[in-house]
């Protein structure tokens, strides 16, 4: 069996329980994020993987094989710390160079993939240099290497972005993706930050509270929220609340057709700000009329609030709208989520 | 404002003055070319070179520095051992204050405490063995004794600001005990490693009291020997001497200073 299983984990700090029951099985090859607001246990639950902190209950295994009681050092994963965790005394190459030297790789060898890794991350000017010399950026990639040299089956990340400003940020992200799928490693990255973790991810787990409480793609997690917190949590959404009878979902601020009737009687529904379209004709389904109160121009795209609700809404194809205007709103039927939770 | 700035100033002046002046006195008169007085009659070294001639300084001089060497070695190697256990152990943290208290009491307990303290307990060593008669080995023992809680203390501030994280990194790397504790620990330890063993060998260096305790006829130190003399009469040796346990103590600190001034802006 290939990839990683994790099976019932369980880990408490006092009466802080950190990671609660938490199942899930992370293929081999993907690039799977941890998705959570600080906090909710995803980097005692990356530590726990890595062998660094012990579960009080569960199973882990890698690749059909137990590793539950194994201890880091007989671990075949490898660790991008948050703070880096560079050694300040060694120079980059013999950072980079550790995890061989310690298990005794021969020297040639060492050489040979430290300086093939080392290219591959563009740091192959540094080799001489120490950490301390180096940008933020640089550091982040050493770290990468001095992971990646060693081919781990499994490479954790915990939030290696957070100490780069956002414009580097987004530059890396796109770098970390297309590093994954060239290396076709199994990758697991930890993040509080829902547009990093719909840019690199193949999978997303929504943590909260220690527990994992919706998996999928991007694009399911995203366009399919399980709940409130999922709605909300990745990206914004305007929740409307109601009840669903006679096929229908009646709510204050009118009458909505669904594509699928929900499963429950009252409850919410979820439409992302840039689902919505403005229309200057009556839409044949779920048209709401509504007031501009608030404009915010971004550039490439405009955010309104309308009344009533307040609704949220973004569009990129705008003509000229003025606050106090009154539009239709378009909301189809495929576009509304329904919370199921 | 100004005029409070000006007093400040002046004050500093003064405090100075009044901390340095018996000192420099001892070294004005260190090279005053009289026995007597306390006027100057030229400049001369024969003092100094009449304390290389003196049998029972050279000894004195070599009783300091066998015992502060020894004691220093030891206390630092313990300390070490010391400072790791007691931060990388996991300990419950109940447990932490009480060994921090441990560690600070002997540095905060009087001198005189702790000697009275060695005395009672050589005491009763010589009762088992008659290896512990007041001489050189009680008072490396008694000196190793202070010197590791200092040594400890300093070690173990810079295990603090070291962090745990860079550890993991290396077990997280394959690195088994020996391999971090060579490759990581101590060479990242070194810094704190060295400037405790620095502030060990001064304090050995200048201890009087806990010597003064322990030592026997033949194990006389430099301090005690100053001490015994001065009973006496004051001699412009006695300056020479004092002079060149202050200059070596100076240099001590300034080297002191200047590694960790080093160390930190790396
Ligand atoms: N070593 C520890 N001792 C006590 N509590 C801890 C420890 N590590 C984490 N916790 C607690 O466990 C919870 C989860 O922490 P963590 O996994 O670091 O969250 P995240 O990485 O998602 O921000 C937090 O409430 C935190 O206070
Ligand atoms: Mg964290």
């Amino acid at each position: 069996m290939k990839g990683l299983q994790l099976r019932g984990i369980n880990k408490t700090y006092g009466n802080v329980k950190a990671v609660e029951d938490v199942s899930q099985e992370i293929h081999s090859g993907e690039f799977f994020t941890l998705l959570g607001p600080s906090g909710c246990g995803k980097t005692t639950l990356l530590r726990m993987i890595a062998g660094l902190e012990l579960q009080d209950s569960g199973t882990i295994i890698l690749e059909g094989e137990e590793i539950t009681a194994l201890p880091a050092i007989r671990r075949q994963i490898n660790t991008v710390f948050q703070s880096y965790a560079l050694f300040p005394h060694l120079n980059i190459f013999e950072n980079v160079a550790f995890g061989l030297r310690s298990r005794k790789v021969p020297g040639p060898e060492v050489d040979k993939r430290v300086k093939k890794t080392l290219e591959m991350l563009e740091l192959g000017q540094m080799t001489k240099r120490f950490p301390h010399q180096l940008s933020g950026g640089q550091n982040q990639r050493v770290a990468l290497a001095r992971a990646l040299v060693n081919e781990p089956k499994v490479l954790l990340l915990d939030e290696p972005m957070s100490a780069l400003d956002a414009k580097l940020r987004a530059q890396v992200q796109v770098e970390l993706r297309r590093l994954q799928q060239k290396l076709g490693q199994t990758f697991i990255l930890v993040t509080h930050d829902q547009d990093e973790a719909l840019v690199v991810s193949d999978r997303i787990a929504v943590m909260k509270d220690g527990k994992i409480i919706q998996f999928g793609t991007p694009v399911e997690v995203y366009e399919s929220p399980k709940n409130k917190f999922v709605a909300e949590f990745l990206g914004t959404a305007n929740l409307i609340e109601g009840t669903y009878h006679d096929g229908q979902f009646h709510t204050e601020l009118g009458i909505f057709e669904l594509e699928k009737p929900p499963s429950w009687k009252k409850g919410l529904i979820a439409i992302r700000p840039e689902w919505i379209r403005i229309s200057d004709t009556k839409p044949d389904k779920n048209g709401i009329r509504a007031t501009v109160t608030e404009m915010i121009y971004r550039g490439t795209n405009l955010d309104l609030w309308l009344s009533p609700g307040p609704i949220r809404l973004r569009t990129s194809t705008y003509k000229n709208i003025q606050i106090g205007d009154q539009v239709w709103l378009d909301m189809a039927p495929k576009e509304i989520a329904v919370l199921n939770e | 404002m100004r005029k409070i700035n000006l007093l400040v100033s002046i004050t500093a002046i003064c405090t100075m003055v009044f901390l340095y002046i018996p000192l420099l006195s001892v070294a004005f008169f260190s090279v005053n070319d009289t026995k007597y007085g306390m006027v100057w009659k030229g400049f001369t070294l024969d003092w100094y070179l009449k304390l290389f001639q003196n049998e029972m300084i050279l000894h004195a001089a070599w009783n300091t520095l066998v015992l502060a060497i020894v004691s220093t070695i030891v206390s630092t190697l313990l300390g070490t051992i010391l400072a790791i256990g007691m931060d990388r152990f996991p300990w419950p943290r109940k447990m932490n204050t009480t060994l921090d208290l441990i560690l600070h009491l002997p540095v905060i307990i009087p001198d005189i405490i702790f000697a009275a303290a060695m005395v009672v307990a050589f005491g009763f060593l010589r009762a088992l063995s008659s290896m512990f008669e007041p001489g050189l080995l009680n008072m490396i023992i008694a000196h190793i004794t202070f010197q590791t809680a200092f040594v400890a203390l300093v070690v173990r501030s810079r295990l603090v600001s070291i962090g745990k994280e860079v550890e993991e990194a290396a077990r997280d790397l394959y690195a088994d005990t020996t391999y971090l504790l060579l490759k990581v620990t101590l060479p990242l330890l070194m810094p704190g490693i060295v400037a405790g063993a620095m502030l060990a060998f001064t304090l050995s260096l200048d201890d009087f009291v806990i010597s003064f305790f322990t030592a026997g006829p033949d194990s006389v130190t430099l301090p005690l020997y100053i001490y015994a003399a001065v009973r006496r009469v004051v001699t412009p040796q006695i300056h020479a001497l004092s002079t060149l346990v202050l200059m070596v103590t100076i240099i001590m600190v300034i080297c002191m200073e200047r590694f960790t001034r080093k160390v930190n802006i790396k």
